[in-house]
């Protein structure tokens, strides 16, 4: 962990990644909606334009499309807003991506509240939610730059469809390259023993702010939502009796569900979610929505000490 | 081995008889739809339409047929029955447990399924990504899928869906003339007529305005569903388009024309009924043989 942490958005992870793995990769290929700038698909599709289908303003058919391209070999990654892709095209995710197996990447950009100025129809709350009830799909919410390109680079290797989410701002960078990733292995990356903070997405990092003022707290990273690390949630919790979820994500059916299922059927212990709590976003600032949608760091320090 | 028509024909004949019976056993299931198709499958897997291998049923350079109008698959089934790459022992399994021949067509262990299909729209979206694959494959180097097409089946229904027209709308500016979308103009749905439901004509002028080439045929003759594909195949800068027209369950009197059979089996009396319209061609042939 870095003490100084520079600031870079998780979508610029994905970009560079994504043109990493067209030069590693021919079979690797792009599709994008109309938002090939601000996904960050741009710099691939400028490098590979053979490999790089526009698919306009038509998210069901993309991901229809990339689902046919897998099923002849290629590896797609479908790149638009997390609530346009899965949002819009569930049906099609669900059918002919993952009841197929079919080998396609999907990625959500713009996700969680902190999409800001473009209000609620912009503001994804409730694609892990969506995904994570899917059969064979692996839910990925990196939470820095570097976890962002390394969640691209394994979902790549991985045989099987995968959802990777994250957000439109420049966040901490505060993982390292050297940072172990894992898809299905949770991180536990502050060491404590009266409660557990367990985050997902950018909010790590004040997770991580959270445990330096508060004392004692383990934090751990869920970057991949599904399939679920029950391991190491399942001993942080019997060490700690006690657990905070964080995530830019309504808190039914995200993490906090996640992390609620898993408790409940192994050990129950009190829970608090740190999370949108069954509403609609609006337009605003970063960083006000977050503190009036009750997900900042005050937030945070709130729940662990109830 | 080439087949005559007349030989075709009789292979159609033998598919619907089948596909009476694997229907009759599944006591659920689609019924006009696919006897009204049994020509398009018979002529493409039966008349050195389709390229395929019944013993390699993955082989790289076969050709794909995405049937997208998934609640017709007994058709399907019946005919992958036929053509060796499906088992004889499985028709009579249709929709039931731990059967491959799923209720709609599941992309995976079943050999000759190539996409999942049931929701209506999904299939013309996988066929072009298919198409733009094999199209970025023939630049490949070696060469993959040599000469490889991609067949669609949709049905006329379905072009209510809109995911069809963007799927349509990508095939056309992509200019994937190694595509051949077969459209069964059947004009029935679950609800009625389609131009009482909701009316998709004018389909010829939509699919021309879409970039396509289109034909228009009687969808259950043998020889004009021939000419139609072989003329797909000739197609450079377009895909084609094969509207078909065809009569819903055709072949069996009792279902003809009638779109209350869009979705419903028949029962055994009903069952034993329309073996015995095949088999007689519509009481043409008084010895049954």
């Amino acid at each position: 962990m870095k003490d100084e942490v520079e600031i870079k958005a998780c979508r610029d992870g994905f970009g560079d990644a994504l043109l990493e793995l067209g030069e590693e990769n021919s079979n690797v290929v792009a599709l994008c909606a109309d938002l090939t700038e601000s996904t960050r698909v741009e710099k691939f599709a400028k490098k590979f334009p053979q490999r790089f289908i526009e698919c306009g303003v038509a998210e069901q058919n993309m991901m229809g499309v990339a689902a046919g391209l897998a099923l002849s070999g290629k590896i797609p990654f479908v790149a638009s807003y997390a609530t346009f892709s899965p949002g819009r095209n569930w049906d099609q995710l669900r059918v002919s991506v993952c009841y197929s197996k079919a080998n396609v990447k999907i990625i959500g950009a713009h996700a969680g509240i902190s999409v800001g100025a473009d209000g609620a129809t912009h503001q994804a709350l409730e694609d892990l939610a969506i995904t994570r009830v899917l059969p064979n799909l692996i839910v990925l919410s990196p939470c820095d730059y570097f976890e962002t390109f390394k969640a691209v680079k394994a979902a790549a290797s991985w045989d099987g469809p995968v959802y990777i989410r994250f957000g439109r701002e420049k966040t901490s960078v505060f993982t390292t390259t050297e940072t172990p990733f894992e898809i299905g292995k949770a991180n536990i990356l502050s060491s404590g023993n009266k409660v557990t903070i367990i985050g997902t997405g950018p909010l790590v990092y004040n997770c991580l702010q959270v445990a330096k003022e508060v004392e004692d707290c383990e934090v751990i990273n869920v970057h991949t939502l599904k399939p679920l690390d029950v391991g190491t949630i399942m001993s942080s919790a019997r060490k700690t009796g006690a657990v905070v979820t964080v995530e830019e994500h309504q808190i039914i059916g995200g993490l906090h569900g996640a992390i609620a299922e898993c408790l409940a059927q192994n050990f129950p212990v009190p829970i608090e979610a740190v999370g949108v709590d069954n509403t609609f976003g609006e337009s605003g600032k970063p960083e006000e929505l977050l503190r009036k949608y009750g997900i900042d760091s005050k937030a945070i320090v709130n729940a662990v000490k109830n | 081995m080439t087949m005559t028509i007349l030989e075709l024909e009789l292979k159609a004949n033998e598919i619907r008889q089948d596909l009476i019976k694997m229907l009759v056993e599944a006591g659920s299931g689609h019924s006009a739809g696919p006897l009204d198709l049994a020509d398009i499958f018979t002529a493409l897997y039966f008349g050195d339409l389709l390229k395929y291998r019944p013993d390699d049923p993955r082989w790289e350079d076969r050709d794909r047929l995405v049937l997208s109008c998934g609640h017709t698959c007994p058709i399907l089934y019946t005919t992958l029955i036929h053509a060796g790459i499906l088992r004889q022992d499985e028709l009579l399994t249709l929709r039931k447990l731990g059967s491959r021949l799923q209720g709609h067509p599941h992309f995976g262990d079943t050999p000759g399924i190539e996409n999942t299909s049931g929701p209506l729209g999904q299939g013309m979206s996988v066929a072009v990504g298919m198409a733009i694959a094999l199209k970025m494959n023939e630049k490949a180097l070696p060469r993959l899928n040599r000469g490889a097409r991609v067949y669609v089946v949709g049905s006329d229904g379905e072009t209510q869906e809109g995911q069809t027209w963007e799927a349509l709308m990508m095939a056309g500016n992509r200019k994937l003339d190694n595509l051949t979308y077969i459209l069964d103009r059947n004009n029935i749905q679950i609800d009625g007529f389609t131009e009482k439901v909701q009316p998709v004509e004018p389909l010829y002028n939509k699919l021309k305005a879409f970039n396509f080439h289109v034909l228009e045929i009687d969808g259950n003759s043998m020889d004009q569903i021939i000419v139609a594909v072989k003329e797909s195949w000739q197609i450079k800068g377009k895909p084609t388009v094969i509207l078909a027209n065809t009569i819903p369950g055709k072949g069996v009197d009792l279902m003809t024309g009638k779109f209350e059979w869009h979705g419903k089996p028949p029962n055994k009396d009903q069952g034993e009924e329309a073996l015995k319209d095949l088999r007689t061609l519509g009481g043409r042939i008084i010895h049954e043989g």
